[in-house]
C-alpha cells in the first residue's frame, strides 16, 4: 500500500506544484522516488512529529497541500494536539500518512500497534478519515485526497498486501465499495481487513456480502442506508479497538438514519474489533490479529 | 494613528488594563511584559498592511503566548486592524476576542492559546519563505515558561539546520510562569548558551527598552544564515509598580480600586 501511496503522490505532484511531502525520518526505501524528484518539495523533518505537524501548518499556511509521512502512532498519537489545534481548528491543507495501521507492524508490540488513533481522530471535527483496504483503495484514495481541500488522515498497511479490487477504482467521500454482491449477511471492513474477509468468505463459499469502506469520515449516510435495506445482518470488522472506531462509526449512522427515518428499524449489528487490551506477545499479523479476536 | 512607540506601548498598556478589568481576566502580567515588545514590532518593523491583513508579501507574526492575547488585540485595534469599539466585546458571549488569541480577529495569524505551538508553525512558513524566495519575515513571541514544552526544542534544532535566517523568535523572559518563578520550576539559564549551541544567533536586551528592541530587530534583518533569537529580559506587569514581578497577576483581575490606581500610574 506505502508503494502505491508513494508512487501515486508523485503522478499527483508532477500535475500539482504545491503537494509537499514531510517525513519523520522514516520512508528508507519508499519516498526516495518523491524526494529525488520534487527535492524543493520534501522535508526530512527528523524524529519530531510535533514540530513536524506545525511545520506542515505553515508550509499549508503558504498555499501548500502537505502530506506528512511516518509509522504506526507517530504522526498521529505523538503529535494528536498540534493535529486538532494547527491543522483541523485553522482548516488547513494537511494530509498526515501513517504506514502500519493496526497490527501491520505486530512483532514489534503496542508501541507499534496504531489500534487506537481512528477513534482518536474520528472525534476531531473537519478532518477526513480514510483507511483503504488495498494498493488499488489507496491510490485512489491518494489523488481524492490530493484533489480535496482539507484536513484528512490515511491510514496505510505496509507493503506488499495483496490487490483486491481488480480495476482502478474511483472513490467517492464516505461512499462504500461493494466488493461482494450477497445475500442475508454483509461484512463490512475497512482498511487491511479487507483480504482477510474477501478471503474467508470465498474460501467458505458463503452467500455474504462485502463492502469496503476506504473513507470512515465522513459516512455517507445515504449510502450507508442503501446497503443496510439490502442484508438482514451487518457484521463490521476492523483493526482497531472496539471503543470509538470503524464499528462504532457505522452504528452511530445506522441509529441516526433510523432516529431521522430513512431506515425503518435498527438492523443487527455485530461489531468485530480489538476488546479494549494491548496485545504484549510477538508475532505475525495474522497471529496477532487471531489473538485479539479479529476473525469472522 | 501615529504614534511613537513609547506613546503606543502607553496606549496599549492602558488597553490591557480596561479588558482585563472589565472582563474581569487573567494574565495582565504577561501582557504587560511583552507590550513594549509589540510596540516597537508593530509601529517600527512589521511590514503589515491593516487594511489588507492577508497580503500575501506581509510580515508574519505569530503569538505564542497566546494567553497574554489583550495586547495584541489591543496593538491591533490601535492600528486599525479592526475598530477599537470591538475591544469592548472581549470575552463577551458571542464575541470574536476569544481570551486566548484567535485566528478569527484580523491581523492574528495564528490561534494559540496551547503553549508551544506557534515556533514550529513559524518554521514552517519560514520554510516556505525560503523556499519560494520570499521577502517577508517571520517573527515569532514565546513566553519564557513554554520553553518547558520539548515541541519548542524540536522547533529549535530545526530552524538553525535549515538556515532560517528570514525568522526571528523573541523571548519574553519575565521570570515568572504559572505557578512559580523559572528557576523554581524548571531553570532555564543559562538561556543564551543554551541557544548559541542549537546554532541561533543570539541577542539578549532591556525588553522594556525601546532602542534596543529596535536595534536587535534591525539586526536579526542583517543575518543571512541563521535564525535570530532575541531573549528580552522583561518585568511581568511592567508598568503598574503593585503588579510588577508578581506571580499572583498572572491570575488576578485589579478591583475597581487597584484599576483606578493602575490607571494612574500608566497616565503619568
Amino acid at each position: 500500500m506505502r508503494t502505491a501511496f508513494i508512487q501515486q503522490l508523485v503522478t499527483e505532484a508532477i500535475n500539482n506544484p504545491k503537494i509537499f511531502l514531510i517525513v519523520g525520518d522514516l520512508g528508507y526505501s519508499v519516498v526516495e522516488p518523491f524526494a529525488n524528484e520534487f527535492p524543493e518539495r520534501f522535508l526530512n523533518a527528523g524524529v519530531a512529529e510535533q514540530n513536524m505537524t506545525g511545520i506542515a501548518s505553515g508550509l499549508a499556511m503558504q498555499g501548500y497541500t502537505v502530506f506528512t509521512y511516518s509509522i504506526a502512532n507517530f504522526p498521529t498519537l505523538r503529535c494528536m494536539e498540534q493535529i486538532r489545534y494547527d491543522v483541523c481548528y485553522h482548516n488547513l491543507d494537511v494530509k498526515i500518512v501513517a504506514v502500519g495501521g493496526g497490527y501491520a507492524y505486530a512483532s514489534l508490540g503496542p508501541s507499534h500497534h496504531a489500534t487506537e488513533e481512528l477513534g482518536m481522530l474520528r472525534s476531531i471535527p473537519g478532518i477526513t478519515i480514510a483507511a483503504p483496504g488495498d494498493p488499488i483503495e489507496a491510490k485512489a484514495i491518494t489523488t481524492l485526497l490530493s484533489n480535496t481541500y482539507g484536513p484528512a488522515y490515511i491510514r496505510l498497511g505496509k507493503a506488499g498486501e495483496p490487490v483486491i479490487h481488480t480495476n482502478n477504482l474511483n472513490i467517492e467521500i464516505g461512499k462504500p465499495i461493494e466488493v461482494i454482491k450477497g445475500v442475508g449477511k454483509c461484512v463490512f471492513t475497512t482498511g487491511a481487513m479487507l483480504k482477510y474477509a474477501y478471503d474467508h468468505i470465498n474460501h467458505n463459499k458463503f452467500s455474504w456480502g462485502l463492502y469496503s469502506f476506504p473513507i470512515i469520515k465522513p459516512l455517507d449516510k445515504q449510502a450507508v442506508s442503501e446497503v443496510v435495506k439490502s442484508y438482514a445482518e451487518i457484521v463490521t470488522l476492523e483493526e482497531h479497538q472496539l471503543s470509538c472506531g470503524f464499528g462504532s462509526a457505522i452504528l452511530e449512522a445506522i441509529n441516526d438514519l433510523v432516529e431521522d427515518g430513512s431506515l425503518q428499524s435498527h438492523p443487527k449489528v455485530k461489531r468485530i474489533a480489538i476488546k479494549d487490551e494491548f496485545i504484549s506477545i510477538a508475532g505475525s499479523q495474522q497471529f496477532i490479529r487471531e489473538k485479539a479476536g479479529l476473525i469472522l | 494613528m501615529s504614534l511613537s512607540s513609547i506613546t503606543f506601548a502607553k496606549e496599549i498598556r492602558k488597553a490591557v488594563l480596561k479588558l482585563v478589568y472589565e472582563a474581569k481576566a487573567s494574565h495582565i502580567g504577561g501582557a504587560l511584559s511583552m507590550t513594549d515588545l509589540l510596540a516597537v514590532l508593530y509601529s517600527e518593523v512589521l511590514h503589515i498592511d491593516p487594511k489588507n491583513p492577508l497580503d500575501r508579501d506581509r510580515d508574519r507574526f505569530l503569538l505564542s503566548k497566546g494567553h497574554a492575547c489583550t495586547a495584541l488585540y489591543a496593538t491591533l485595534a490601535l492600528k486599525d486592524f479592526f475598530p477599537l469599539s470591538e475591544l469592548s466585546n472581549y470575552s463577551k458571549d458571542g464575541s470574536m476576542l476569544l481570551s486566548h488569541t484567535s485566528h478569527k480577529v484580523p491581523g492574528v495569524e495564528l490561534s494559540t492559546g496551547s503553549l508551544g505551538h506557534a515556533l514550529s508553525v513559524a518554521c514552517g512558513i519560514s520554510l516556505a519563505g525560503k523556499r519560494n524566495n520570499n521577502n517577508f519575515r517571520v517573527y515569532c513571541l514565546v513566553s519564557d515558561g513554554e520553553l518547558d514544552e520539548g515541541s519548542n526544542w524540536e522547533a529549535i534544532l530545526f530552524a538553525p539546520h535549515h538556515q532560517l535566517s528570514n525568522l526571528t523568535l523573541i523571548v519574553d523572559y519575565n521570570k515568572i510562569q504559572s505557578f512559580g518563578t523559572i528557576d523554581e520550576v524548571l531553570k532555564l539559564d543559562p538561556l543564551h548558551k543554551k541557544f548559541e549551541a542549537f546554532g541561533w544567533r543570539t541577542l539578549e536586551i532591556d525588553g522594556h527598552n525601546h532602542d534596543q528592541i529596535n536595534s536587535s530587530l534591525a539586526r536579526a534583518k542583517d543575518e543571512t544564515e541563521k535564525p535570530t533569537v532575541i531573549i528580552a529580559h522583561t518585568i511581568k506587569g511592567k508598568g503598574i509598580n503593585f503588579m510588577e514581578n508578581k506571580l499572583l497577576w498572572h491570575y488576578r483581575s485589579p478591583s475597581a480600586e487597584e484599576f483606578a490606581e493602575a490607571i494612574k500610574q500608566l497616565e503619568e
